[in-house]
């Protein structure tokens, strides 16, 4: 009765396939069949941002996201920021040295939807990069210490010369 | 794991269409921000459905030899505010469905199922309705070309055929030539939440900037589906261009609008925001037109 | 010394790579999966379960229902536990019940293959109930005549308890007094640790392990015993890492039910992952707090009498019950102190979700009634807020009959002269007055007031291992919980300090598991810390004892003389560095002569207790006609005492500032009056701040080290959330004259009172 289906795509650079039940959402095949562990259930709806992942290089609830339309995309989650030794990308670091991560829930989706910033290569006001990163909830922090984690490693990549 | 009974991808806009009339109870899918979150709710549970999500097809904006803005169903809320062309032309879209809940939502809704939700609140609609868009639809013998307005029957239920798909959504040329929009979206929060009332203003000055030459201003959640209010736009029409004329064109919204009480608002409260967002859109439409007050 | 300096967090580096394992990253995939069928009335009797149609469908293992578990009556408050049985928690929670009180309450349960098997199940399972009236008001709870929730508890009345200092009566009898008379409501609100919680259970042995995200795995453990109704050493429970817990997850939860379950299937591996929906509704949620302050003041603003009112809402279940509304009361005649005062509270059952715990524990309540109504009596009297506060509050040198507790310093007059200093309060203050139109701007404070810990009400106790490992590292455990809140750095810290080792040999076992991990209660009552830190100080001196012991016979230096400083062992009277700790710990372990195993564990008991004030001031600008608030910008001040750890403790304060603004602002569960249901049981209708509701953050501290505690440190765990929500209200208040009594500040609010103030 369960209907599978062969889903091809990469995840984090590398070509993977895998027969995934339909009904599956990506988060659950991420996390069940890849053992992706940043990728969070918090509310399973898209409202709180804990399952972000990259599709193609934009953000989406992974939750709200069927697994079989991951064919042929290339997805990216947190696992794959962490260079091969074990050096943190700068938004990792930057989110250690401004004390961004409480209890760390909502955190690998946040850093996720950092990346997409960055990787954009604009800059953005403060007020816009609440915009960009309001698809998060966040319990802890305020959100206050994220968004200059975030900021600090624009700043720095745009080469601002107030940039710590 | 969502309860789902069947799961048909089509393959093409045809393959939907053949899809729909052989699984007559299945239930389209396009981004899933709706419909998977009420299969998860138990509303829709169980039941059969057909994914176009896949449709590269109907994805995009694009501008016809005549001027219009064609807007492919499934194209998503970011590409949309994204596009050169909405831009350029129809800026006030792209900023109104860039307040629909968050980047993630925007970057997996569509405008197509936004609309064929049928339901009052959407961010996109309000400012189809203000913009006169058309509706195209797309069956197995035929494609129908209807205004927005006559799309939508009533809370949940517009206007496709058992064959039919929406495919895309068309600006005509004289809707937005020389017209200024704005969509004020009234919410809770900023960011993450459903419109208590929305409000999108159309607006066309005389070449002095001293007359209204024309008005369009549309509603979400100020009735059962989005709406327009008529007699404040023929009130308007050929007005003066000054604060006392705005004042009263937001008072004469409340003749055409008819919201509910709800634990989500009172209505009350949705009266008020009609009025008062009526106000704050036109004037700032104004504004953007060029005009003085 | 590490004490003090902003090291980053021991657990940051695996959190931001996403490799921290969390209650569902360990467990197998081959669990089956719980879950449970609520009520969808809020008050009832259940006459019946059908489970013929459920039992049916492909993947279903196991239905109970309310008829088939044991009667073993549990409580579930996170509260130490008491020898004496009168100040035991009420035990009223079965794993299932047949007398249904709130809408959500838990009648049968499903074991299945796959969550798909067991949505489905529940939605055949077809109950029939008997429906009783429902009452969701607290005070109408009161009302004779009110439907009763449970027997044994009259007019629905949980707790009553009532504290008076001199004479109310007389006092207002003098001439001149002036009279406020008000009240104020808070809302129920819902913690919303993004982590909902979730737990798993096996038999392993002859015993029920059960893995879950909580705040407090040794009361899990005794209360998983209670409810099976077995002995509590047959229960082992581990907790891992936790997505946020806020004071829902000092609560026992589903525990008890997922280890149940796992029971009658044969003590196979079972999980409960709880959703959203029944984390809003069948968790815990705040108490909806109503308050009647009166208060006769002189014109001058001192004031003579006070009384206070305070009607708790319990919800459907005791779980911490009473000591929320206790808590709120107790603060009413310290935090002013007035020659008179009359204070007397209820916490009283309704249909409603049960509340528990959370941030504040009754404190956030009362202040925004106490906060409030000072503001209101300010003008009132036409004295600025900060001068009646001045004039009225407690001074250095007080000190509380029965805590014990002692203001040694000038801790308000400091915490408001930072945040005025800020807020640039004196300008705005008058800057914003000539504001008249729609767009009107105001400043608004407020204080409060917290203390440390349960002492003396409950036992404080803390207890600690210290291991030497063989390269002169320390492996660092305690029963106190890591919540996210940064618990294990701060003691780290404080483990170093008390050993002379640096940062970097300290090993904290984070995870704590009732069988291997020292007893503690767990993170609650901003604790940790302070309490922490007690049993962390006693145990590093026992074992740097022993180190010194042991270094003794190998230098021959007398113990006297030696110390530990940066890992070395040093000799104190010629600063000469003797060995390293490391050459001591492996000669210790694999000496051929002298063998040890250097170890110390001790249990610290507290007690004492420490004040922990502050303040709030807001800056906003109101939108009247679009009845919309906007903060402009804000800031709390917090005496903590020394900071451990000050970038933590401002990460921190901001957590606590964002949850108080929601309080203020937007959050709230919302209620149908007939059927009890919460309509809002969700992240889209229940309106958390996001990234875009909040302005900068600002938390500044003052530093008066606290001579109670080892480390100079009192509570800010939950401090930070208590005044903000007065402050942004006394700040609407100054910007539109419109003194509101409820929160949160929503449209709707604010549509109604400006309207009747007639500035819509």
């Amino acid at each position: 009765m369960a209907q599978y289906k062969l889903v091809k795509c990469t995840i984090n650079g590398k070509a993977v396939e895998q027969m995934v039940d339909v009904r599956a959402s990506l988060t659950d095949m991420l996390r069940n069949d890849y053992r992706m562990t940043s990728v969070k259930k918090g509310c399973e709806v898209g409202e709180c941002g804990a399952c972000n992942v990259l599709i193609d290089g934009e953000c989406f609830n992974s939750c709200i996201y069927l697994a079989v339309w991951a064919e042929g995309k290339h997805i990216r989650t947190l696992e794959g920021l962490l260079k091969e030794n074990g050096e943190l990308s700068d938004i990792q670091q930057a989110f250690i040295d401004e004390t961004a991560v409480q209890c760390g829930f909502c955190t690998p989706g946040v850093i996720m939807s950092a990346v997409e910033i960055l990787e954009s290569g604009k800059d953005y006001t403060d007020d816009e990069l609440r915009k960009l990163l309001s698809g998060h909830l966040c319990r802890c922090t305020g959100y206050e210490n994220i968004l200059r984690a975030v900021r600090k490693t624009l700043d720095k990549r745009l080469g601002k010369e107030n940039a710590e | 794991m969502y309860d789902i009974k069947a799961l048909y991808e089509a393959t093409s806009v045809q393959d939907a269409v053949k899809l729909r009339l052989e699984h007559p109870d299945a239930q389209i899918l396009a981004g899933g921000s709706d419909v998977l979150v009420q299969i998860r709710e138990g509303k829709r549970a169980g039941k059969e459905l057909i994914s176009i999500y896949m449709l590269d097809e109907i994805r995009g904006v694009s501008m016809c030899d005549n001027g219009d803005i064609r807007i492919g169903s499934l194209t998503s809320f970011s590409h949309i505010t994204k596009n050169e062309i909405v831009k350029k032309y129809i800026n006030v879209l792209g900023e109104a469905v860039d307040m629909v809940g968050s980047p993630q939502i925007r970057n997996i809704g569509t405008i197509g199922g936004n609309t064929c939700n049928g339901v009052t609140s959407a961010d996109s609609a309000s400012t189809l309705f203000a913009l006169d868009a058309l509706i195209e639809l797309t069956g197995s013998n035929s494609v129908r070309v209807i205004p927005i307005s006559d799309f939508y029957i009533k809370a949940g239920v517009v206007d496709i055929k058992p064959d039919e798909i929406q495919t895309a959504i068309i600006i005509k040329k004289e809707s937005y030539e020389n017209y200024f929009g704005h969509y004020i979206k009234y919410a809770m929060r900023n960011a993450l939440d459903i419109t208590t009332t929305g409000c999108s203003v159309n607006v066309k000055l005389s070449y002095d900037k001293k007359t209204f030459e024309d008005v369009r201003i549309a509603y979400g959640v100020a009735g059962p589906v989005p709406m327009r209010a008529k007699s404040a736009e023929e009130f308007i029409k050929g007005k003066a261009v000054n604060e006392q004329n705005i004042k009263e064109f937001s008072k004469m919204v409340l003749d055409d609008v008819n919201p509910r009480d709800s634990w989500r608002a009172s209505k009350a409260l949705r009266l008020h925001l009609c009025s008062e967002l009526a106000y704050r859109a036109l004037s700032k439409c104004v504004e953007l037109a060029g005009g003085e007050m | 010394m590490v004490v003090g300096k902003s090291i980053p967090r021991l657990d940051a580096y695996d959190k931001v790579t996403g490799r921290t394992k969390y209650t569902d990253d360990l467990c197998d995939k081959s669990a089956y999966v719980a879950k449970i069928l609520h009520s969808t009335i809020a008050h009832g009797k259940v006459l019946s379960v059908d489970v013929s149609e459920a039992e049916k469908i492909d993947g279903v293992v196991k239905i109970v229902t309310c008829f088939d578990v044991p009667k073993n009556y549990f409580p579930t408050a996170g509260h130490p536990w008491s020898t004496d049985k009168s100040h035991q928690d009420v035990a009223d929670r079965l794993l299932l019940t047949d007398h249904v009180r709130f809408y959500g309450d838990d009648v049968a349960a499903v074991v299945a293959e796959n969550e798909v098997a067991a949505a489905r199940a529940l939605k055949a399972i077809k109950v029939e109930y008997e429906e009783y009236p429902v009452v969701l008001d607290v005070q109408k709870a009161m009302e004779k005549g009110a439907p009763l929730l449970h027997e044994r508890f009259p007019d629905n009345i949980l707790g009553h308890s009532s504290q008076s200092v001199g004479n109310f009566e007389e006092a207002i009898k003098e001439e001149g007094l002036i009279k406020f008379d008000n009240w104020y409501d808070t809302p129920t609100v819902q913690h919303c640790h993004i982590e909902n919680f979730i737990c798993y259970a096996s038999a392993e042995n002859g015993r029920i392990t059960v893995v879950s995200s909580t705040q407090i795995p040794h009361i899990v453990r005794r209360v998983v015993g209670q409810a099976l109704g077995c002995d509590w050493g047959k229960i082992r429970v581990i907790k891992p890492y936790i997505g946020g817990g806020f004071g829902n997850k000092q609560d026992v939860l589903y525990e008890p039910l997922c280890a149940y379950l796992s029971t009658v299937v044969g003590g196979r591996l079972v999980k409960l992952d709880v959703s959203r929906e029944e984390t809003f509704v069948s968790n815990r949620v705040r108490h909806a707090v109503r308050s009647h302050i009166i208060t006769y003041a002189r014109p001058d603003g001192t004031f003579v009498a006070r009384k206070l009112e305070l009607f708790s809402n319990q919800g459907a279940y005791a779980s911490h019950g009473h000591s929320i509304a206790a808590k709120g009361m107790g603060c009413f005649k310290q935090l002013y102190p007035c020659p008179n005062v009359e204070a007397t509270c209820y916490t009283v059952f309704t249909n409603r979700p049960v509340a528990g715990a959370m941030r504040g524990y009754g404190i956030p309540q009362a202040m925004f009634a106490v906060e409030s109504q000072i503001d209101d009596i300010a003008k009132g009297l036409g004295i600025s807020p900060l001068e009646i506060r001045k004039k009225n509050l407690m001074p250095v040198g007080y000190k509380d009959d029965f805590s014990k507790n002692v203001n040694y310093y000038d801790t308000f007059n400091q915490c408001i002269e930072k945040g005025k200093a800020y807020i640039d309060y004196d300008r705005k203050l008058e800057e914003y007055k000539n504001d008249t139109g729609d767009v009107r701007r105001g400043v608004g404070m407020a204080v409060f007031w917290y203390n440390t810990g349960v002492w003396p009400i409950s036992l404080e106790s803390s207890s600690s291992r210290m291991v030497l490992n063989q390269d002169g590292s320390i492996s660092l455990q305690l029963g106190e919980t890591e919540i996210g809140q940064g618990a294990d750095t701060a003691f780290a810290q404080m483990a170093a300090d008390a050993i002379g080792l640096t940062i970097d040999k300290i090993n904290v076992v984070s995870n704590q598991d009732t069988d291997i991990t020292p007893f503690g209660t767990g993170a609650y009552a901003s604790r940790q810390t302070y309490v922490g830190g007690l049993s962390i100080a006693q145990t590093g001196k026992l074992l740097k004892d022993r180190i010194l012991n042991y270094a003794q016979k190998l230098t021959k230096v007398p113990e006297n003389n030696l110390d530990i400083v940066d890992n070395n062992i040093i000799n104190i009277a010629t600063g000469e560095t003797l060995l390293d700790v490391a050459t001591l710990a492996t000669t210790a372990l694999y000496s051929m002569t002298d063998s040890e195993h250097i170890t110390a564990e001790s249990t610290y008991q507290i007690k004492s207790n420490a004040y922990s004030f502050g303040c709030c001031f807001a800056d906003v600008q109101v939108d009247i006609r679009a009845c919309k608030v906007k903060i402009n910008d804000i800031i709390n001040v917090h005496d903590c005492g020394t900071l451990i750890n000050p970038a933590l403790a401002t990460a921190q304060v901001h957590g606590g500032m964002s949850m108080g603004i929601g309080y203020a602002l937007s959050e709230q569960e919302i209620f149908d009056e007939s059927t009890g249901r919460t309509l809002n049981n969700n992240l889209l209708d229940y309106k958390l701040s996001t990234f875009m509701d909040h302005p900068h953050l600002e938390a500044q501290f003052v530093e008066n080290p606290e001579p109670t505690s080892a480390y100079g440190t009192k509570a800010l765990g939950e401090p930070p959330a208590c005044p903000v929500a007065p402050a942004i209200r006394n700040a609407v208040l100054n910007a539109t004259g419109v003194a509101i009594n409820k929160i949160p500040l929503t449209p709707h609010v604010l549509f109604e009172e400006f309207s009747k103030a007639g500035l819509i």
